[in-house]
Parts: C-alpha cells; sequence; structure tokens
C-alpha cells in the first residue's frame, strides 16, 4: 500500500516538474519566433543603400537612414534630460529624504508615472511642450515627452541600486570623517553605478522603441533630409514602421521587415550591453 | 588625567524608550576603559555617543554633557567631522571598504585633505605597524581588501583609524567575529595602543573585559551599576548585581 503511494508521489513530482518545464520553454517561444521571423523576413532588405540611403518612390523603394539618424538623437535627447534628474531624484530618494508625507506622494506619483499609457504620454508632451512651451513639433518636443516617460524606469531602477550597497559602508565612511555627500560620491555611487547604467540603458531602449509618445510631438512621416537642429521635427524608425505598415499602399514588404529587424537589433544591443555591465559588475563586486 | 567626562548623560529612543538613565563617568587617558553587561543594556549606544555616530540613529539625547578636552561634543555647534577624526571607531563586524589595502587606509585622510603622496604612504605604513599587519600584507598593498581575512580586515579596520592619527579609539566588540589567534592580535595591539591613546572597548566576552580592562563599567538596562578599576570589579566587586553577571547567575 504504501509502496504504492509513493510510487504516485513520484509520478506527481515528475508531471509537476514537466510540467513547469514545460511552461517556461513557452515563455521563451514567443520570443525567439519574433526574432527568428523579423530576421528571416527582414534579412534579404539589409544593404548599405538600405542603411545608409533615403528613402524614394515614396518610400518604397531606397533606405531608412534619416529613421535610423532620428532614433539615436531622440534617444541621445532623452538621455539628455531623463538621465542626471532621474540619478538625482533616486539619490534623493535612497540617501536623503526621511519616511515623510512629502516623499511618500513621491514615490506613489513615481510608480503611478510608470502605468501611464504611452499615447497619454504623448498627448501631454504635445499640450505642454508642442504648444504651450512652443517648441512645436520637434526632437526638443518628442526629447522631452519620452524622458518624463522614462524616468521613473531610470528613478526605480537607480533607487534599486542604490539601497543594495551595504549601509555599513556608509556608517564606516562617517565615522571616518566623511560628509554624507562625500560617502555618496566616493563609495555608494561608485559601487551603485553599474545598477545605474542597467537601468538608464533599459529605460532609454524603451524610449527607443515607442511610437506613441513621438506621434504628435516630434516624428515626421517624411523628410527628405535629416534633422539639423533640436527644433526641427524627425523621422524614427517606429513611426516609419508604423508608417510603412499602414499609411502607404503597395509597400514591399521587404522593406517593412527590413525596418522592424534594424529596430530590433538597435534595442536588443542596448539590451546586450546593460547585460554584459550587469555581470562583469557582479564578478568584480566586493560585497 | 581624564580624556572624557560624561555628566549625568540621559538618551533615549524616538518611541521614547529609554536607552541611557543618567550615566556619569571619567575615562582616563591612555588606558583601556571596558564598558560590558548583558546586550540591550546601552554600551554601543554610549560608545556611539562619543563620536556622534548616534546621529545617524534614532536616539536622542535627553541630557547630559559629554565633555571631550574640557568640550562638550552634545552641543549642536560641534564640528562633527572634525570629532570623528579625533575619536576613531572599530565595528564589530570588519568592514572594509570595496577598494584596495592601501585606499581603504588613506580614504579619511583624504577626505580631510592630505593629498602629499609620501605623507599618505607614511601613514599607511605607521597605521600598518601599530595595529600589527604590516608584515602580512605589505607586499599587496594594492590588493583588494576584501581578499584577507576575517582578522586580517579587523586589524585593517583598526589601522585605518589610526591612520587618522586620533586621540580616542571606540572598539564595539571588534573581535565577535574573530578566531581565537586573531583576537589575540587585536588584543595584544591594544596594549601597545593605550600608551599614546584613550582606548574605550566594549568586549564580547566576560573573559575579554577581565583580560583587557584597566577600568571596567559594568551596564544593566540603561544605568551605570558600577565603575572602577578592572582588577577590583572583577575580583571583588561592590554591587551584588556586578557579581552575580560575574559570576555567571545571568546574562
Amino acid at each position: 500500500m504504501s509502496r504504492f503511494f509513493s510510487l504516485n508521489r513520484h509520478l506527481a513530482q515528475r508531471l509537476g516538474f514537466a510540467g513547469l518545464t514545460l511552461m517556461s520553454v513557452l515563455t521563451v517561444l514567443p520570443i525567439v519566433a519574433v526574432v527568428l521571423y523579423i530576421i528571416v523576413q527582414g534579412a534579404p532588405a539589409i544593404s548599405w543603400e538600405f542603411l545608409g540611403g533615403f528613402p524614394r518612390s515614396g518610400m518604397r523603394a531606397g533606405g531608412i537612414l534619416p529613421a535610423i539618424i532620428g532614433t539615436l538623437y531622440l534617444t541621445l535627447g532623452t538621455a539628455v534630460f531623463s538621465v542626471p534628474l532621474g540619478i538625482a531624484a533616486a539619490i534623493y530618494l535612497s540617501e536623503y529624504a526621511a519616511d515623510t508625507p512629502l516623499t511618500r506622494t513621491i514615490r506613489i506619483a513615481i510608480i503611478n508615472l510608470a502605468g501611464i499609457p504611452s499615447v497619454v504620454y504623448g498627448l501631454f508632451g504635445l499640450g505642454l511642450f508642442v504648444l504651450f512651451l512652443k517648441f512645436g513639433t520637434s526632437i526638443l518636443a518628442a526629447s522631452l515627452t519620452l524622458s518624463i516617460m522614462t524616468l521613473p524606469v531610470i528613478i526605480s531602477t537607480a533607487e534599486e541600486a542604490l539601497r543594495a550597497v551595504p549601509q555599513a559602508f556608509r556608517t564606516v565612511s562617517i565615522s571616518l570623517g566623511a560628509t554624507r555627500w562625500q560617502t555618496i560620491r566616493r563609495i555608494v555611487l561608485k559601487e551603485a553605478l553599474p545598477g545605474i547604467i542597467t537601468g538608464v540603458i533599459l529605460g532609454l531602449e524603451r524610449a527607443a522603441g515607442e511610437t506613441a509618445p513621438i506621434l504628435f510631438t516630434g516624428a515626421a512621416f517624411f523628410l527628405p533630409r535629416l534633422p539639423n537642429s533640436p527644433f526641427d521635427a524627425t523621422m524614427a524608425l517606429p513611426y516609419h514602421l508604423f508608417v510603412i505598415s499602414t499609411q502607404v499602399p503597395e509597400m514591399p514588404i521587404q522593406i517593412q521587415y527590413g525596418t522592424a529587424l534594424v529596430l530590433l537589433v538597435f534595442v536588443l544591443t542596448m539590451n546586450v550591453i546593460a547585460t554584459v555591465i550587469r555581470s562583469r559588475a557582479r564578478a568584480k563586486r566586493q560585497w | 588625567m581624564n580624556k572624557i567626562i560624561i555628566e549625568n548623560l540621559s538618551l533615549q529612543y524616538s518611541d521614547g524608550t529609554e536607552s541611557l538613565r543618567n550615566v556619569s563617568m571619567e575615562i582616563p587617558a591612555n588606558a583601556i576603559t571596558v564598558l560590558f553587561g548583558p546586550a540591550g543594556g546601552g554600551k554601543s549606544t554610549l560608545l556611539r555617543c562619543l563620536n556622534r555616530l548616534n546621529d545617524l540613529a534614532d536616539v536622542q539625547v535627553v541630557e547630559g554633557k559629554v565633555m571631550i578636552d574640557g568640550e562638550n561634543i552634545l552641543d549642536p555647534k560641534t564640528d562633527v567631522i572634525a570629532l570623528r577624526r579625533k575619536v576613531g571607531m572599530v565595528f564589530a563586524r570588519p568592514v572594509v571598504l570595496p577598494m584596495s589595502i592601501r585606499d581603504n587606509l588613506t580614504y579619511g585622510l583624504e577626505l580631510a585633505g592630505e593629498t602629499r603622496r609620501s605623507k599618505l604612504d607614511e601613514a599607511v605604513e605607521r597605521s600598518l605597524q601599530l595595529a600589527a599587519i604590516w608584515d602580512e600584507v605589505k607586499d599587496r598593498l594594492d590588493d583588494p581588501a576584501i581578499a584577507l581575512s576575517g582578522g586580517q580586515q579587523q586589524r585593517i579596520c583598526l589601522a585605518r583609524v589610526l591612520a587618522l592619527q586620533p586621540e580616542v579609539i571606540l572598539l564595539d566588540e571588534p573581535t565577535s567575529g574573530l578566531d581565537p589567534i586573531s583576537t589575540g592580535k587585536v588584543e595584544a595591539a591594544l596594549q601597545e595602543l593605550k600608551k599614546d591613546y584613550t582606548i574605550v572597548l566594549v568586549p564580547h566576552s566576560i573573559q575579554q573585559a577581565g583580560r583587557t580592562a584597566d577600568y571596567a563599567a559594568f551596564f544593566l538596562q540603561g544605568e551605570l551599576v558600577e565603575y572602577g578599576e578592572g582588577s577590583a570589579i572583577f575580583t571583588a566587586p561592590k554591587e551584588k548585581r556586578t557579581e552575580d553577571y560575574i559570576t555567571g547567575r545571568f546574562g
């Protein structure tokens, strides 16, 4: 009798593990499928002309250089605003802020900021930056809009990285005659930096792939030249992909998938860089 | 000569619980003064009062004074940075900073504005010698300090304090995580150091208290029960509660 039960339990355990394994494989499957499909469909479109040329024949031929450059500009523009602001906010929250109603409100605001749909950011950017501040449909307005969207990611990952630095380092540093700021600058920030950089890259990566926030604030349907000032509108990869997939009749499917592939590589490269930084820092970490 | 004079000091936590009650004692220079007693008696809190490290915790001064060289360091106008350079501290767990051995030693000095390489090198060697660890690390000063053993790390921590040429050294159970040999080395270093420094030690055991104390203070639930020369307290305590603790009847 007891043997029967133990056999049964064994079997149940095995079935359980098999089920869990299957589930985890299933989660990986869509990612692999998407990436493979895009590569297979998009790879034939990739050429020097495609990467380095301007669109021709109503975007049905030629290259996507303006969209690539535009996405680079938008990503850098977003970094300029969101990185200093985000890190400063994270330092304040992690190192200085006491638990008061004010800081609790700030935290709740940050969490909620992360939950706002991206198209709402787009409308907000249109209202504030494009119209009210009169930046026009421009790289500046789009970067600022993307920055607001990216801030919660950067703040929360940076704060987490700062909090992970052992409290004992701070106490020891203070006991050796350091001020709070010296402690932050010389010990805490240095140790948290890899984690902060990882968060920054992940945040910017999201910004680079977004369409809705730039739709009304900075993205151009088609530009025959590269933008040459922050007040110019710009083409961008995600928006360009949307345009050529829905707005242009008789679009060669190759160009659509080629564009998707370039965007995917752009974003995945950032992801890989973030992963490498994190794992290297973990190996080198002295605590 | 008394280096530190504590007058009617009472501390409490922010929720109102008492931490220390009306403590008065005089801590002489060039001696090891031991604060001992069961956990939660206020020893560490008192220790952290002497370099104002309690500023970081939720401990408030209710009343009283702590005079070091005749100045009340609890005064809000006290330069706490200068105070912490003068009153160094070694913690229970050896916490080396995530940098090389050399950088651990020069960290405080650089913050104090010392940039001359020769002065820094000199301080590194002098303080490592004093902490009895120079011979073990002199060929690997640029290695990460975390690579050392726990006992070595704790002596690095002691050396790091000595590099600042303090006048008072506070030690909060500095050997609680160390093996007997490392403990012996730290205690031997302290015996040498007391010739030049004022040392206040919270020992991790009653035996260590007995071995090291020139003066000993027995704390029980925030109260200073008995204070006097170590030899007297550990052989002929005046208070029944002290005797009970020493003889192992509680704690």
